[in-house]
């Protein structure tokens, strides 16, 4: 017992949480619960990937699935389903497949309640080339962190008089405070040497200059991790002419989607970049960011790389390094292998012979 | 041979210059700017950083060249706080209509009153289009081949309106304007262009998936003028989209136009993709100015002095200006009354920008 609660601190101080667990709830036998939701369209054979990969590697997680399709709570307000909700907030870890995003449903994006709910404050997102899968690009190594909650995806607009509309962005000073902290205790945590923020304060003054300011004052507390400034214009200049020199970026909203993009870009597309939301309480939704293909759902044709490499983000967040390092071994050699690829790779194999590559792979590291 | 391959470099940009009349986006709405005693007087703003030095190589050429433009040089302190310099200089184009300049640098150690004075001079001027061609040089290495974009961004409004402020300490806004009379007038500008330059496919960048009503207005104005040009094909994309089939399939995009922000992204993008911010040369009309600079309007304040800042994207922005003036640059043949053979204005111009130190470094 004592050893357990030795285990649950060690875990909490790694994922930064401060909450204590319940006892017994989410570690029994040695056993992390991971709440999974699967998704729409190809998300349930990706998913099922996963699980099945993690088996071969006897990564201890227990999985949890739950559907997050938006309900309508009292009062009228949409919210997730209780369970999942309630899943979530025990597991505190969850890996989401691509959600469908409704046209008309009168529902609100899912992803934009998932957001609300966990108040997922942090996108990261690591992008690095895929020794296998070539690009124009090769050795990029850079992490994005972006801003989720406010910028310029407020949501807050009016139409002033017709044909005048204005769009607000907003910038706070606590957020901005909690996103800096966030990209300089990655940076420590994951042996990154600079962090650079991203920003436009020569034009938007105030706003981005209150967010420079906060990085700023954080970078004092971290003196071990260089800190570094730059123009978003600058970044995308030199990011497609000489990505390498980059480490990790933290910027507001707006700059995070195009920038994290225009990575993703240069590693090969969404189809091989992970992703990982942090949210405030210690809770922490890994998704892959590509869409639903409905076109090729329950083919058994989709690649699962994206999906795989954020649950080896989730495994390192929660400290199983091990284990992480296994599974990304196992898969960056099936790629570079060549021999069994799906077709988005350049293959003609199906999702469940690489599935079984990787999981082959995974049991001769053993 | 490295001295080969420079001199196949210049001769392929001059190459390129003399193709660029041809191909130099100009407004045929705008009036003639002044002219005295068939000479031009055109205002030019050194700004900081590499602005002067860059600024110094094209007055050069043109003295060489005997080109009939005279230069109204405007200095703008940036380091000042009051706005009486940048006011001097908006007379200036006032006054000559047309001008060629550097980028001014923005301090923060400022306050954020002081707005940035490049914004300014857009604004006051109304210069609501920013006009850049991107393409892929040859002699120039890249990862990409074939590139042959052009970027319509609409120049005055959207995230660029400057007008912020604190509501509560620590709580920030910024507002994000987009008109319907500014959105479609880039549009209008965009498809006209587009016709002129016998461009296929427009496309419109934006973000109104998440920006309902501001871009998708500038979305809705865009479909509305393109209904009006059947013979060019009009789609959309998604920015983060575009950026990221920019950089795996940029041969796929023809023209683009759209707003503020996401034009400061996409241009910076094509120019990395074409080979560096030292190639491309960018052009700001309005209806009745019309300012010139490098595309990506760069201070260049980490290789300013040190001879090594490419001065192609600014000799090609001043040819952008002669063609504007209606003017033809006399390089490359006698028979247009012009001083020399090619080679020889050639030679001498590599003289020139040899003599001013290494070149190819970016290239």
């Amino acid at each position: 017992m004592a050893a357990g609660s030795v285990w649950r601190s060690l875990v909490s101080q790694v994922m930064g949480g401060a909450n204590r667990r319940p006892a017994g709830s989410s570690f029994s036998r040695g056993m992390q619960t991971v709440t999974l939701i699967p998704g729409d369209g190809i998300g349930p054979e990706i998913s099922a990937a996963v699980v099945k990969i993690f088996d071969a590697a006897k990564a201890p997680v227990q999985w949890e699935e739950r559907n997050v399709t938006a309900i309508k709570g009292p009062g009228g307000k949409w919210m997730i389903p209780a369970d999942a909700k309630e899943s979530m907030d025990r597991s505190k870890i969850g890996l989401k497949g691509p959600l469908k995003t409704p046209i008309a449903a009168g529902h609100p994006s899912m992803n934009l309640l998932l957001r609300k709910t966990f108040d997922l404050y942090a996108n990261v997102r690591p992008c690095v080339s895929i020794e296998g899968y070539r690009t124009p690009y090769t050795d990029v190594d850079l992490v994005t962190i972006r801003e989720n909650t406010e910028g310029e995806y407020s949501g807050i607009e009016h139409v002033i008089v017709d044909g005048v509309v204005q769009s607000i962005k907003l910038i706070t000073e606590d957020a901005s405070r909690r996103i800096a902290e966030y990209a300089f205790e990655y940076a420590r945590n994951n042996q990154r040497s600079s962090v650079t923020a991203v920003h436009k304060a020569n034009i938007m003054r105030m706003s981005d200059g209150l967010f420079l300011r906060k990085c700023r004052e954080v970078a004092e507390n971290f003196k071990d991790v260089k800190f570094t400034e730059m123009y978003l214009d600058t970044v995308c200049l030199n990011m497609v002419q000489e990505p390498t020199q980059f480490d990790v970026l933290v910027m507001p909203n707006l700059y995070g989607d195009i920038l994290s993009d225009l990575c993703a870009g240069l590693i090969g597309g969404l189809g091989v970049t992970p992703s990982g939301n942090i949210g405030a309480n210690g809770v922490a939704i890994f998704e892959s960011v590509h869409g639903t293909a409905p076109d090729i759902a329950g083919l058994d044709l989709a690649n699962p790389t994206a999906l795989l490499l954020s649950a080896v983000m989730m495994l390192r967040h929660m400290g199983l390094h091990q284990h992480a390092a296994k599974i990304q071994t196992a898969c960056f050699g099936t790629i570079k292998e060549k021999k069994v690829l799906t077709k988005d790779l350049g293959g003609n194999s199906k999702c469940s012979e690489f599935t079984a590559e990787i999981c082959r792979r995974v049991q001769d590291l053993d | 041979m490295q001295l080969y391959c420079m001199f196949k470099n210049i001769c392929n940009t001059w190459k390129m210059i003399s193709l660029y009349h041809m191909r130099c986006s100009s407004n045929s709405l705008n009036p003639p700017p002044a002219k005295y005693g068939g000479r031009h007087t055109v205002t030019l703003i050194p700004g900081d950083g590499i602005g002067p030095e860059l600024l110094s190589h094209v007055r050069e050429v043109f003295r060489f060249s005997c080109v009939p433009v005279d230069f109204e040089v405007v200095h703008v302190n940036s380091a000042l706080e009051a706005e009486d310099d940048i006011d001097n200089a908006i007379t200036a184009i006032r006054r000559n209509g047309v001008a060629i300049k550097g980028n001014i640098e923005t301090k923060h150690t400022m306050p954020p009153s002081v707005k940035s004075r490049n914004n300014l001079l857009r604004t006051s001027l109304d210069l609501y289009a920013n006009v850049m061609h991107c393409q892929s040089l040859p002699g120039v290495q890249t990862r990409h081949k074939n590139i042959d974009i052009m970027i319509i961004r609409e120049n005055t409004e959207g995230e660029y309106s400057s007008l912020e402020h604190e509501s509560v300490s620590g709580v920030v806004e910024c507002l994000k304007i987009i008109t319907r009379t500014n959105s479609l007038r880039i549009a209008e500008y965009a498809f006209q262009l587009a016709r002129e330059k016998g461009r296929r496919r427009v496309t419109a960048v934006h973000k109104a998936n998440i920006m309902k009503l501001g871009d998708g207005l500038f979305l809705q104005c865009c479909r509305e003028v393109a209904s009006g040009y059947p013979d060019i094909t009009f789609d959309s994309m998604i920015v983060d989209n575009t950026t990221m089939q920019l950089v795996s399939k940029p041969q796929q995009f023809d023209v683009m136009v759209m707003p503020n922000l996401y034009g400061n992204v996409v241009s910076n993008v094509c120019a990395g993709l074409v080979g560096g911010p030292g190639l491309v040369p960018g052009a700001n009309y309005g209806r009745d100015y019309a300012v010139f600079e490098t595309a990506t309007r760069n201070t260049g304040k980490s290789v300013a002095g040190k001879n090594i800042a490419n001065p192609t994207a600014m000799l090609l922005a001043s040819c952008m200006m002669l063609d504007h003036l209606k003017y033809v640059l006399l390089l490359h043949t006698a028979d247009l009354g012009g001083q020399g053979t090619t080679s020889e204005v050639v030679q001498s111009v590599m003289r020139v920008i040899q003599s001013k130190g290494q070149l190819t470094a970016d290239i």
